[in-house]
């Protein structure tokens, strides 16, 4: 109930239109890997995800916002089915990853933002280790890159009200898998296919 | 007639011309066959749908009345804007005044139309909006491309609250001989607009060979602007018993709103493709975004309100 009314909002207000190119919306287990601008991101690709691809996926959310407060929590757990993870670094390394790797045993999927915290830039910074790790671990799970266009328009860090503007979900090709990569070459692989598949930038304005 | 048996009436005769275009364009589709003209008849056919669509829309609103019609012009002048915004490249000062055009100016421009308080209807965009959205954006204390960035927004709100507000606001005028009957001067308007476009398309078709503006709209032509005129005239003085107008007079207002259409059809080709876009988006099945269906009315609805309150209103 809580998850129809805020994929109907969401829908209203930004559109989340669902573009796949190399990969289909079908029921595997994944981790969906995508840029991070706004606080909008994690509704948007929960929204642009097809009906029987929700009930098994899960986006990680930050304990420190979406673990805030009794409606944000209510929205994340009950809404979105989201895993709240940890980012203030107090735990031992790889430890924060828990509550992923939980999800992803019973053989769910996972929506992650891998830069860890909302980046100003239209293409993504250079990714956390995390993705590398659950990688590594779970080699079933296909890695989908996915490109969020426009939720930084429509609330850019410090809004409080989220802007009609019309968002989109980019979903790629799964990321092949390179044997005994190293873990930078992996995250620049990962950071470069979410680049990828964004599309051109309006024109400038100085044009 | 009353206002009843007018819309009786006017909705039979949509409705056969609407099935007899649907009609014809089955029979089209199973008898083309070469390339080029399969995607014409698949856009016709398209339009044809929208055009159902926009019939059953029409006559829910008829049957549930006025608040029903000013809320639908509501969601039309949102999701235009939002098309609007969503292909101009906005920056982070941008927010503020976005804010209170997508959450102040645009509902509270309705609800002037929906309690029919005409002065602060003419007025609340081009006056205060006008003054408070460069007010707003100043604040936030960036001024790379000040004008620039702040015309944009006042022109989208200009362009997709206060001139489609000006069509359900006709349903409004106080015409001696005409009270209640307001609804009819919209359905006119649609009327004659949507005529217009089609006749524009087929004229423009069959036999147009001199290109009006190439460079920024290269589907229309001097003999689909003239054909679809005269057909939208034709259709405009046909319909005058729904109206306050005389035949005459009612064939001037169809030509002017068939002028005014066609510059706004050709003035928001040039904004998009000063976006680089081609269409404002995809929401209408074969006919790109709303705006797209919208930019004739856009420039017809304020001129026909105005001319009509003008001429016919004490």
């Amino acid at each position: 109930m809580i998850d129809l009314v805020l994929i109907g909002l969401t829908r209203f207000l930004v559109g989340a239109h669902s573009r796949w190119t190399g990969s289909e919306p079908v029921e595997k287990q994944r981790i969906y890997f995508a840029n991070h601008g706004s606080h909008l991101d994690t509704l948007l690709l929960w929204s642009a995800l097809p009906k029987e691809l929700r009930a098994t996926t899960h986006p990680a959310a930050a304990a420190d916002y979406w673990g805030q407060g009794a409606l944000k929590r209510l929205i994340a757990q009950k809404g979105l089915n989201a895993v709240l993870i940890d980012r203030s670094g107090s735990s031992a390394p790889g430890e924060a990853l828990e509550p992923l790797r939980k999800t992803l045993t019973e053989g769910h999927s996972l929506i992650l933002f891998p830069e860890g915290t909302r980046s100003a830039n239209r293409l993504p910074g250079p990714f956390k280790s995390g993705l590398y790790r659950l990688a590594k671990e779970f080699p079933n799970a296909e890695l989908i890159p996915v490109y969020l266009d426009n939720p930084a328009r429509a609330m850019p860090k410090g809004a409080i009200l989220p802007l009609p503007i019309i968002c989109s979900a980019h979903f790629g090709p799964a990321l092949a898998y390179v044997e005994n990569e190293e873990k930078e070459a992996f995250l620049l692989r990962a950071q470069a296919a979410v680049s990828a598949l964004a599309p051109p930038a309006l024109e400038a304005l100085t044009s | 007639m009353t206002l009843l048996q007018k819309s009786l009436i006017l909705f039979g005769i949509v409705v056969a011309i609407l099935a007899l275009a649907s009609a014809i364009g089955t029979w089209l589709a199973r008898k083309t066959k070469s390339e080029s003209g399969v995607a014409t008849v698949e856009n016709l056919n398209a339009r044809i749908k929208a055009w159902w669509g926009m019939i059953a829309i029409f006559a829910a609103c008829y049957a549930l009345g006025f608040t029903a019609t000013v809320l639908l012009f509501a969601l039309t002048s949102f999701y235009t804007l939002r098309e609007f915004i969503s292909l101009t490249p906005t920056q982070r000062a941008d927010h503020a005044p976005l804010v209170l055009a997508f959450y102040v100016l645009l509902p509270l421009q309705y609800w002037l139309v929906w309690s029919d308080w005409y002065g602060l209807f003419a007025i609340l965009i081009p006056v205060y909006g006008f003054l408070l959205l460069p007010s707003l954006s100043s604040l936030q204390g960036d001024p790379v491309n000040f004008l620039l960035r702040v015309s944009r927004i006042q022109w989208a709100v200009m362009l997709t609250v206060y001139c489609i507000s000006h069509a359900p606001a006709l349903i409004l005028l106080q015409i001696p001989g005409y009270e209640g009957q307001g609804f009819l001067l919209l359905f006119f308007l649609t009327a004659v607009v949507q005529f217009s476009d089609v006749m524009q398309y087929v004229f423009g078709k069959l036999m147009g060979k001199t290109k009006l503006a190439p460079v920024i709209s290269p589907s229309k032509t001097v003999e689909g602007l003239v054909g679809g005129g005269l057909s939208a005239m034709a259709l405009g003085a046909a319909l005058f018993w729904i109206t306050p107008f005389s035949p005459l007079a009612a064939a001037a207002m169809a030509g002017l709103i068939v002028i005014a259409g066609f510059l706004g059809g050709l003035s928001l080709s040039a904004v998009k493709r000063s976006m680089g876009a081609k269409d404002w988006g995809t929401m209408v099945q074969g006919h790109g975004g709303v705006l797209d269906r919208m930019d004739s009315v856009s420039f017809a609805a304020p001129l026909f309100f105005h001319l009509t309150r003008f001429f016919y209103t004490v």
